[in-house]
C-alpha cells in the first residue's frame, strides 16, 4: 500500500493561517490503513486545529470528512457541493488524492496534510517498510525477488558495492545489503546464473509524467472526463 | 579493437603491464580548495616514482577540485594520471562528456567506482545520481573506445582510447561471490583491477588462487591495493569503521608492539614484506599504493619496496 507521514503540526498551522474555515478531507484506503490520514485520523486534525488556532487568537472552523478514496473520481464527486462552504481543503490522502482533489477544485486552495513516504509492506501494526519505487520494469524474476532498486540505497543493478558490510548496507549497521540478501537467496535456490551476468544501463521509465491504460481501454473523451 | 601499435590506448600504465613489467600506481587526492600548487607539490613525491597516479573523484563524498581538473594538473606536470570517475555525481550524458574532454587533454587511463555514499560526506542530503553502475560505466567506456560510439548509440568523432581500470574488494562478505564480481567487470570490459587496502593477506591469497584457477588473471591486469599504516589509531579505525575493510588483530599488535614513535616506520615495512610477497605471486600485476595524505613518504616507499627505477616502454 501506500504509506505516507502526518506533516509536522507547525507546518500545517503555517499552511492554514490566513483560511478561516477548512474542511479537512480524509481517506478511506491506504492512509487510513497506515494509520495517517483515515476517518479518525482527520477528526483529530479538525480538533487539534480548532484549539490550537483559538490558544493563537485566531479562530478557525475546521470540519472533516472521509471520502473512500481520493484517487477515483466517483467519491471526489461527494464533496463537490460541500466544499463550496469552506475557504480551503486540507487533505490527509497520499500525494496522488491530493493532486486529484485540488485537480477537482481548481478554485479551492488544496493543502496537504501529510507527507506520503512509498509503497510499503506492514510490518507490524504502525511499522512499514518500503519495498518498491514502481520503476515499472520490475526486475524481481532476476533478484530472488528483492528489489536491488529500493532497498540497495544506491539502487545498483549490478551490486554490491564496496559499501557491502558484513551483510549490512555501509549508510546503516541495520539496514541489511540488499545485494547480500539477493546473493544469498539466489544461491539457496541454485539461481546466481541470473546476476552472473550484467544488467545493462537501464533506460529509465520514471523520469516524466506517466499515462497507464491497460490493454481493451481506451482514454475518455474529454467532455467524459469531468 | 586496438590502435595501431596493439595498446588499447597506449597510456604509460598499459605498455608497463603488457610489457611484463610489475606496475606500482600511486593516488593523490585533489585539494578542498583551488590550490593547484597544492596537487603540484603532492605530485612531485610521486613523479618517476609510479607509473600512474589515481586521482580521487570527491572521495568519501567530501567535495574537493574536480578529479579531471587535477588530472590535466597532473599531465601538464609530466605525469600520468589515472582519472577516477565515480558514479555517484553525475548522469551518463555528464559522464561521456567528461570522458572526452579527459581524453582530449591526455588522459589515458580511468577507474570506474560506484562512490561511497553521500551520507557519508559532507553534503549528506545529496541526492545520489546512480544513473549507471560502475559495472555499466566500465561497458560504456569499453563501447565508446572500442566501438566509437556513446551509449546512446550515436557515433563518435576520434573515440577516446581509455585504459579501463575499476575496482574489486576480495574481502567483503560473501567471500565466494568476490570472484564471480570480478569476472562480471571483466566481462563488461575492464582492462585492470585496483583493489581494496589489503591487510589480509591469507583471505587475498586465496581470493588471487580463485581468480587464477578461473582465468581471469590472464584477462585482466589485477594490482594489489597497499597502504601503509601510519598509527594504530589508524589501523583499528580501518578495522571498525570502514565497510569492508578486513584488518587481523595481527597487524594492530604488530603496530602495538612497535614502541613508541616507531610505528609509522612498522607500517612501512609491512607494506614493503607486502610487496615483496605480490611480486612473487601469479597473478597479480603490480601494486596500488595508497599513501593516504603521506604522498611526501612514496618515494621512501618505492625505494625500500625495491620498484625503483620505474621502467620505461616505448
Amino acid at each position: 500500500m501506500i504509506v505516507a507521514k502526518r506533516k509536522p503540526f507547525d507546518e500545517i498551522m503555517e499552511m492554514l493561517e490566513e483560511y478561516k474555515k477548512v474542511l479537512v478531507v480524509g481517506c478511506g484506503t491506504c492512509v487510513a490503513v497506515c494509520l495517517v490520514g483515515g476517518e479518525k485520523e482527520a477528526n483529530i486534525l479538525a480538533t487539534e486545529l480548532e484549539m490550537a488556532r483559538k490558544l493563537a487568537d485566531n479562530p478557525i472552523e475546521v470540519d472533516s470528512v472521509t471520502l473512500e478514496r481520493q484517487c477515483d473520481r466517483e467519491y471526489l464527486a461527494e464533496l463537490d457541493d460541500k466544499q463550496t462552504d469552506y475557504d480551503a481543503l486540507i487533505s490527509m490522502a497520499c500525494g496522488v488524492g491530493i493532486q486529484f482533489l485540488a485537480e477537482r477544485f481548481p478554485d479551492k486552495p488544496v493543502f496537504p496534510a501529510v507527507d506520503t513516504a512509498g509503497l510499503a509492506v506492514n510490518q507490524a501494526v504502525g511499522w512499514y517498510e518500503e519495498r518498491c519505487r514502481s520503476c515499472q520494469q520490475c526486475v524481481l524474476a532476476w533478484t530472488g525477488g528483492i528489489c536491488p532498486v529500493t532497498m540497495c540505497a544506491k539502487g545498483l543493478y549490478n551490486g554490491p558495492c564496496g559499501g557491502t558490510n558484513l551483510g549490512n548496507c555501509e549508510i546503516d549497521p541495520d539496514q541489511p545489503c540488499a545485494w547480500y540478501l539477493i546473493h544469498e537467496r539466489l544461491a539457496k535456490q541454485g539461481r546466481l546464473h541470473h546476476i552472473k551476468q550484467i544488467y545493462e544501463a537501464v533506460g529509465w521509465r520514471d523520469t516524466m509524467p506517466r499515462t497507464l491504460i491497460q490493454p481493451g481501454y481506451k482514454k475518455p473523451e474529454k467532455e467524459e472526463a469531468k | 579493437m586496438s590502435t595501431d601499435n596493439g595498446l588499447k590506448s597506449g597510456s604509460n600504465l598499459e605498455k608497463i603491464l603488457k610489457a611484463g613489467h610489475f606496475a606500482f600506481t600511486g593516488e593523490l587526492g585533489p585539494p578542498r580548495g583551488t590550490g593547484a600548487k597544492e596537487v603540484i607539490e603532492k605530485a612531485q613525491h610521486l613523479k618517476g616514482n609510479v607509473d600512474s597516479v589515481n586521482i580521487t573523484d570527491n572521495q568519501t563524498a567530501v567535495v574537493r577540485m574536480a578529479s579531471w581538473a587535477a588530472s590535466l594538473l597532473l599531465v601538464q606536470e609530466g605525469l600520468e594520471p589515472n582519472f577516477q570517475m565515480v558514479c555517484r555525481d553525475r548522469n551518463r550524458l555528464a559522464m561521456q562528456a567528461d570522458i572526452l574532454g579527459v581524453y582530449t587533454h591526455g588522459v589515458k587511463n580511468m577507474l570506474c567506482l560506484s562512490g561511497d555514499h553521500a551520507k557519508f560526506g559532507d553534503h549528506p542530503d545529496a541526492k545520489g545520481v546512480f544513473d549507471i553502475d560502475s559495472m555499466q560505466l566500465i561497458a560504456m567506456v569499453k563501447q565508446m573506445r572500442d566501438e566509437g560510439k556513446f551509449l546512446g548509440g550515436a557515433e563518435i568523432e576520434h573515440p577516446p582510447k581509455i585504459f579501463i581500470g575499476a575496482a574489486s574488494n576480495p574481502f567483503a562478505v560473501p567471500h565466494e561471490w568476490r570472484v564471480h564480481r570480478l569476472a562480471k567487470k571483466i566481462e563488461a570490459g575492464v582492462d585492470f583491477i585496483q583493489t581494496q587496502c589489503i591487510y589480509n593477506m591469507e583471505r587475498f591469497r586465496q581470493f588471487i588462487k580463485e581468480a587464477n584457477d578461473m582465468g581471469l588473471t590472464e584477462k585482466c591486469f589485477i594490482l594489489a591495493g597497499v597502504t601503509p599504516m601510519k598509527s594504530v589509531g589508524m589501523a583499528k579505525y580501518m578495522k571498525n569503521k570502514v565497510p569492508g575493510m578486513d584488518v587481523p588483530d595481527e597487524i594492530i599488535e604488530r603496530l602495538q608492539g612497535a614502541g613508541k614513535g616507531k610505528v609509522a616506520e612498522e607500517g612501512i615495512k609491512i607494506a614493503c614484506e607486502q610487496i615483496e610477497e605480490f611480486k612473487e605471486m601469479k597473478g597479480v600485476a603490480g601494486v596500488h599504493l595508497m599513501a593516504i595524505e603521506w604522498e611526501h613518504k612514496v618515494p621512501e616507499i618505492a625505494e625500500r619496496a625495491g620498484v625503483l627505477p620505474r621502467p620505461t616502454v616505448e
